[in-house]
């Protein structure tokens, strides 16, 4: 299948600075996926977004979104995309309805007037159900000031839903929002996906969001330094083990030694599976456990243990 | 009956048709580009409306000049120039004011990046220069009404103005503000931030009051002084405000340095650059970072 975003070799170094935010990165996402950028501040995660929403210029590389280059053919790729940028970018002086107005302007797709009463009744109708799905039938001719900060995140995604976008970027779109907010917001988007087929590009420090993605790529120091499905790169580096514990301490630290199985005391004790099967373990010692823990590595474990691992093997200034 | 007949027939709209959405315009088409121009602009004027402070102080500072300096200089001058004075501060303080608001307007497109909206507007599929000329012709919304309130002042001080003069100075008004508006654009081209734009623009601004004739008559200046007066854009926006105002009248050569076509061909050819390279230069600073 002919990819939605296409990156190769992709090169960004900012004026004056000494070394490539980004540096020389390629990946390939499908129509429909859902990509998640992960990194550490600083890592590249922005200036990548930017580049691909076509609010900066590559330094070198090749990047086509939905068939056409991002720079010779901006403009067809930005009717393609919806953008929710880090920073909320609602005008605070409108109300909800004249920011969706604008919008709605920009992408041509109703002749602009300037009062809500002489737009076409498809707008009006689609500002209804759009204002529906947010609860705010009675705000929505109220300024965006008034609204909290979860609200302006959904009407931003709203309103960036409107001209139908095939790709839908998000630069880390739940930063500052509050828990119940986060869930809500995401909650919204899983049902966006499920019903439009949207592909969604999504940097976050939130990393459990990485948790439902189909492919993660983990940038650090402007490289990618792991990528594939959450699983393939938890599988890849993060091990998997046991925690157990039990009354008589002393009595299971004999057995396991005596049957050969390694352990560490953490101050549970730590044996690795090492693609053994628990069952089996478990059955293997005799000594009464009063603690049986599986650990399955998270998205977040395998993050920590890319990025230090890929720390130690390089030491060098933070770019960007 | 048969008339009336047919123009109902031409504005009743059948009842399937006002259910079909209207088809998205093309990009790149005229029609897409003209309504992203109308609501950029639209949502400036939109703005102005809704800050008072803003309104009430681009009201006082033009009406403190004509009041307190047009009147003076007429005590003073006015019977040895052979012209009304008060009237030449009038057209050169309306001029000024039109071109100069436009100008600083733009600045807000600084703002907008500052509070990250101008990102909504520049990752919408429309021209670079139609988001420009947009934002010029929203800042001449904003400007206009000052205009008309320095025009009412005018009226309340005793000039005498007819309606076609009305019109001319309507017509040369409008003509200003855009005018200020490209002029301001390649300002902002040039300026990498808010901070420089607010630290340069005196310099830009206030020398010319004096080169480009506002508030002192140039006729008869050194060469020097000439030419710093010729490359003064203001300049010319202000002596074709005055060419209108004066048409026609005994003391038209007395007040009026170029003819009108010379000022109206200089501003349309340095407005059309100062957009090219104001766009081109803002663009390229927003995205080679």
């Amino acid at each position: 299948m002919q990819p939605i975003i296409h990156v190769e070799h992709l090169v960004k170094r900012y004026k004056n600075a000494q070394t490539n935010a980004v540096d020389d990165i390629s990946f390939d996402v499908a129509p429909g996926e859902f990509f998640v950028l992960l990194g550490p501040n600083g890592a590249g995660k922005t200036t990548t977004i930017s580049i691909l929403t076509t609010t900066l210029a590559p330094t070198a590389g090749k990047i086509e979104i939905v068939g056409h280059d991002i720079v010779r053919e901006s403009n067809r790729v930005r009717s393609n995309v919806g953008i929710i940028f880090q920073q909320p970018s609602l005008d605070q002086n409108l109300t909800a309805e004249e920011n969706v107005r604008l919008h709605a302007s920009l992408y041509g797709l109703y002749p602009f007037r300037p009062t809500y009463w002489l737009m076409p009744r498809a707008y009006k109708q689609q500002v209804n159900d759009l204002a529906e799905i947010l609860g705010i039938a009675k705000e929505i001719h109220k300024p965006i000031k008034t609204f909290s900060g979860g609200m302006k995140r959904k009407l931003e995604i709203i309103r960036s839903l409107i001209h139908h976008p095939r790709v839908l970027f998000l630069d880390e779109p739940t930063t500052g929002l509050d828990p119940l907010s986060r869930r809500s917001l995401w909650d919204y988007l899983t049902a966006v996906r499920a019903e439009k087929e949207t592909t969604v590009f999504l940097t976050t420090h939130y990393l459990e969001e990485a948790e439902q993605a189909d492919t993660i790529s983990i940038l650090h120091h402007g490289k990618i330094v792991a990528q594939g499905t959450p699983d393939a790169v938890k599988a890849r580096l993060v091990e998997n083990y046991l925690l157990v514990d039990a009354d008589n301490r002393d009595a299971l630290r004999q057995e396991l030694r005596v049957k050969q199985i390694p352990f560490v005391e953490t101050p549970l004790f730590k044996i690795d599976l090492n693609g053994a099967s628990p069952h089996k373990l478990l059955k293997a010692i005799d000594t009464p456990l009063t603690t049986v823990r599986i650990h399955t590595p998270s998205v977040e474990d395998a993050y920590l243990a890319i990025i230090q691992e890929h720390d130690d093997d390089t030491p060098r200034a933070d770019a960007n | 009956m048969r008339i009336w007949q047919l123009f109902k027939n031409m504005t009743t709209i059948p009842r399937e048709q006002t259910r079909i959405k209207a088809a998205p315009a093309a990009p790149g088409s005229l029609r897409r580009n003209l309504n992203a121009i109308a609501a950029i602009a639209y949502r400036d004027f939109l703005k102005f409306l809704r800050d008072r402070a803003r309104i009430l102080s681009t009201f006082l500072f033009p009406l403190i000049f004509i009041g307190f300096l047009g009147g003076g200089m007429q005590a003073t001058f006015g019977a040895s120039s052979g012209y009304n004075f008060l009237d030449f501060i009038f057209t050169g303080v309306l001029a000024q004011t039109l071109w100069q608001s436009t100008a600083t307007g733009i600045i807000s497109l600084l703002e907008d990046r500052q509070n990250d909206f101008s990102q909504e507007i520049f990752v919408s599929p429309i021209s670079r220069y139609s988001i420009v000329f947009g934002k010029i012709l929203g800042e001449t919304l904003v400007a206009l009404p000052q205009g008309v309130g320095i025009i009412i002042f005018g009226f309340l001080l005793g000039i005498a103005i007819t309606p076609i003069q009305l019109i001319g100075l309507g017509v040369t008004g409008l003509l200003a503000s855009l005018y200020g508006g490209a002029f301001g654009m390649m300002l902002l081209g040039l300026m990498p931030s808010r901070r420089a734009a607010d630290q340069l623009f005196p310099f830009v601004f206030l020398p010319q009051f004096f080169t480009a004739g506002v508030f002192v008559p140039l006729h008869n200046l050194p060469l020097a002084l000439n030419v710093v007066s010729h490359l003064s854009p203001l300049r010319y926006a202000v002596d074709l405000m005055r060419g209108a105002f004066h048409w026609g009248q005994p003391e038209f050569d007395a007040v009026v340095l170029d003819p009108m076509w010379f000022n109206l061909a200089v501003m349309s050819a340095t407005f059309l650059g100062f957009m090219l390279i104001g766009t081109i230069l803002f663009v390229r600073a927003e995205q080679n970072r």
